[in-house]
């Protein structure tokens, strides 16, 4: 017993001292990606018109794997790779961190606080946090939402902007949309927010939900990589700006939101 | 009903067997990476070798001892700070065999062990090795015991890949989990479909156990 | 690691509190519905059996992950409101109570056969003899396996992350998604983890030799 007492404050004191985070090399991504002639994107899976996965193939459709397939033939040429990897608003920035996919394109919110650790390309969207509730619910804004229940996904962002917000409002973060989605259909909170992009995707899945309030925040969404890689988001912002030259960028926001109703998707056109 | 009907339209159906495949093909290579591995480590706990049994014995007891969430979420954000970046299936496979191979360790050990003391000195005193002894009259009549509570285990292990859908692995419950996030009406046909497969496959090893049990005592 | 345990604390032993009394609460009522259950599967009676049998292969063969999800999601939206906590709770003690009648069913087995005869012939009734002579025997025998259970139910309690149950995992997720260091983040609640399990375990086992 005591032996074993001992062995572990060995171990214990042992991660103490090596469990200190190491960042990944300084090998330039865009060298990377060149010489492979792939780019490795994570993306969302669950979140329709930005990264759903389709049943039919297994494969992640919407807006943002859309970006990500336009911006690996800006960079790459027409003989470029884009593969996907799925990730939730708790994976994307470890999976970044460690290498495991290039860059991220996952409906990320650019904030101060992940600037810390990761590095963003300007936006390439510009959503706004909003609430999506039932339809008969008394939740006009968010300034409603004191005192109540409101649902967010872990990882994201919009779960400390509420607490901001609304302080006396209750908050509990589920795994991913999907989930976040049911919750809020079983009663589990009055709210669900998010951004209105992803609240609108949800909306137009689940009638008799509707998107109530306006935004209340700014939401530019960035492609992220990892912290110092300003070579990779330079070739990133050069193929956005390509793509709203040649009107890329607005054929892929009408593919895609021009069919919402109650989105006013023109407003995002960009030229 | 029309709800039921939609849930299992054939594009579904598909993609949930699509799941089931990819749970079977974890659980599969997991149980044959575990049982070697586990099988090796629980002899090595069993043996006393100097301070490798018990550094051994003490790695064991604590991946016994913490929930296999944390094993699979060091498995796939841990192991690249060691050079190993694996995608979400290998990341699931090494996770479960890591947990799996420190329960069938142990009980290999206490196996071995419940194998009558008698067994290994009258195996000894006819001229045996040690390893002799092991190989030819302690293990065989240990792993005739065992089998049934490893089956269990290995039954455990096909219900615990689908906590594996916290890293998005595409297994039954996070395909089931992308059918219902489309459609809220297909919540109470995805869990049934859920229950009825994971009970199918699992109830399934349970009575092979059971028979392979009976038929060796 | 030092870092986020000092700067999360609070939330971190909010967490470790969720997660005791979600596994307590789990035991308790596991250890009653498993042991009716237990007498169920063999009980003189052919319907009790079946029963028994039933409802024990049920809930060994369905994860836990699944049993708990129904919960949160699906019967609230039929039934009856509840909330993560109790959910998870639900889901583990159902799943649990499972094992727990297994274990005290191969318990019963190991004291019945001449106890029973031997009580019955002193006049009591079979549910008398299975009350006063042979449930207490059983349960000093299996007292080493249900600790081991409860070190289980600790571990499994994990899944509340998955249903907003406040426990530690659902704390671990948050913190490791605000401070970006995720794997400092899993080896406190790693630790926190073993702080209850590890003594439990080895003490099980010290019991375990004790009564071999």
């Amino acid at each position: 017993m005591k032996k074993k007492f001992w062995l572990f404050s060995l171990l214990a004191s042992l991660l103490l001292l090596t469990g200190c985070g190491r960042s990944l090399s300084d090998q330039s991504v865009l060298d990377n990606v060149k010489r492979t002639n792939t780019i490795s994107w994570g993306v969302k899976g669950d979140v329709k018109l930005f990264g759903l996965i389709d049943v039919k193939d297994g494969q992640q459709k919407g807006f943002d794997v859309d970006m990500a397939k336009a911006i690996t033939r800006h960079i790459l040429g027409p003989t470029g790779k884009a593969e996907f990897t799925t990730t939730t608003s708790q994976s994307r920035v470890p999976l970044l961190k460690n290498g495991n996919v290039d860059a991220v394109i996952a409906t990320m919110s650019i904030t101060p606080e992940r600037k810390k650790v990761i590095s963003f390309s300007k936006s390439y969207f510009d959503a706004g946090q909003s609430l999506l509730v039932p339809k008969n619910s008394p939740i006009h804004s968010v300034k409603d939402l004191n005192g109540k229940t409101v649902i967010g996904v872990v990882g994201a962002n919009s779960v400390a902007n509420v607490k901001k917000v609304a302080p006396k409002a209750r908050v509990i973060e589920l795994q991913d949309y999907a989930q976040a989605m049911n919750a809020l259909k079983s009663h589990q909170g009055d709210a669900l927010t998010t951004d209105n992009g992803i609240l609108f995707g949800l909306a137009v899945q689940n009638p008799g939900f509707q998107v109530r309030g306006g935004t209340f925040t700014v939401e530019p969404y960035g492609v992220a990589v990892n912290k110092g890689q300003t070579g990779f988001t330079e070739a990133v912002d050069k193929a956005v700006l390509e793509m709203q030259h040649d009107g890329e960028y607005n054929r892929l926001i009408k593919k895609w939101f021009g069919d919402v109703p109650g989105f006013k998707y023109k407003e995002l056109y960009r030229k | 009903m029309q709800n039921w009907i939609n849930a299992f339209s054939w594009l579904n159906v598909r993609f949930l067997f699509m799941g089931l495949w990819v749970t079977i093909y974890i659980s599969v290579i997991s149980v044959i990476l575990s049982f070697i591995l586990g099988s090796i480590l629980g002899i090595i706990r069993y043996s006393k070798i100097k301070f490798v049994s018990e550094i051994v014995g003490f790695i064991i007891d604590i991946i016994r001892n913490v929930p296999l969430l944390l094993i699979i979420f060091f498995t796939y954000f841990g192991l690249p700070n060691f050079g190993l970046r694996p995608e979400t299936i290998p990341a699931a496979i090494i996770a479960m065999t890591v947990f799996e191979s420190a329960m069938i360790a142990e009980i290999v050990r206490s196996g071995i062990k419940s194998v009558d003391p008698g067994q290994m000195e009258g195996a000894r005193s006819t001229g045996m090795s040690f390893v002799q002894a092991l190989w030819h009259v302690v293990l065989p009549q240990a792993y005739k015991n065992m089998i049934p509570t490893i089956i269990s285990q290995f039954v455990s292990l096909i219900k615990d890949t689908s906590l594996a859908t916290i890293i998005v692995v595409p297994e039954l419950m996070q395909h089931a989990q992308v059918i219902y996030g489309q459609n809220a009406n297909y919540i109470l046909p995805m869990f049934a479909a859920l229950a009825v497969l994971y009970f199918i496959v699992c109830f399934t090893l349970s009575v092979i156990g059971n028979q392979i049990g009976k038929r060796l005592s | 690691m030092i870092n986020i345990f000092s700067h999360f604390s609070n939330q971190l032993l909010v967490g470790l509190g969720w997660t005791v009394l979600s596994s307590v609460i789990a035991l308790f009522f596991s250890l009653i519905i498993g042991t009716i259950f237990a007498i169920m599967e063999i009980a003189p009676n052919k319907t009790l059996q079946v029963v028994g049998r039933a409802y024990v292969e049920i809930f060994r063969n369905i994860p836990l992950l699944v049993i708990t999800m129904f919960f949160y999601l699906v019967i609230p939206m039929y039934v009856v409101k509840i909330n993560g906590f109790t959910a998870g709770t639900i889901g583990l003690t159902l799943y649990t109570s499972a094992f727990i009648a297994e274990t005290v069913r191969s318990g019963i087995q190991s004291v019945a056969g001449g106890q029973m005869e031997g009580a019955r012939s002193t006049g009591m009734t079979y549910w008398q003899a299975m009350r006063y002579i042979i449930l207490p025997q059983a349960f000093k025998i299996v007292i080493p396996p249900l600790g081991n259970q409860f070190v289980n139910l600790v571990k499994n309690s994990s899944v509340l992350a998955f249903v907003a149950g406040f426990d530690l995992m659902y704390q671990a997720n948050s913190i490791a998604s605000t401070t970006f260091d995720t794997i400092n983040s899993y080896l406190v609640v790693g630790v926190l983890y073993l702080i209850i399990t590890l003594p439990l375990s080895y003490y099980m086992q010290h019991l375990e030799k004790k009564l071999a």
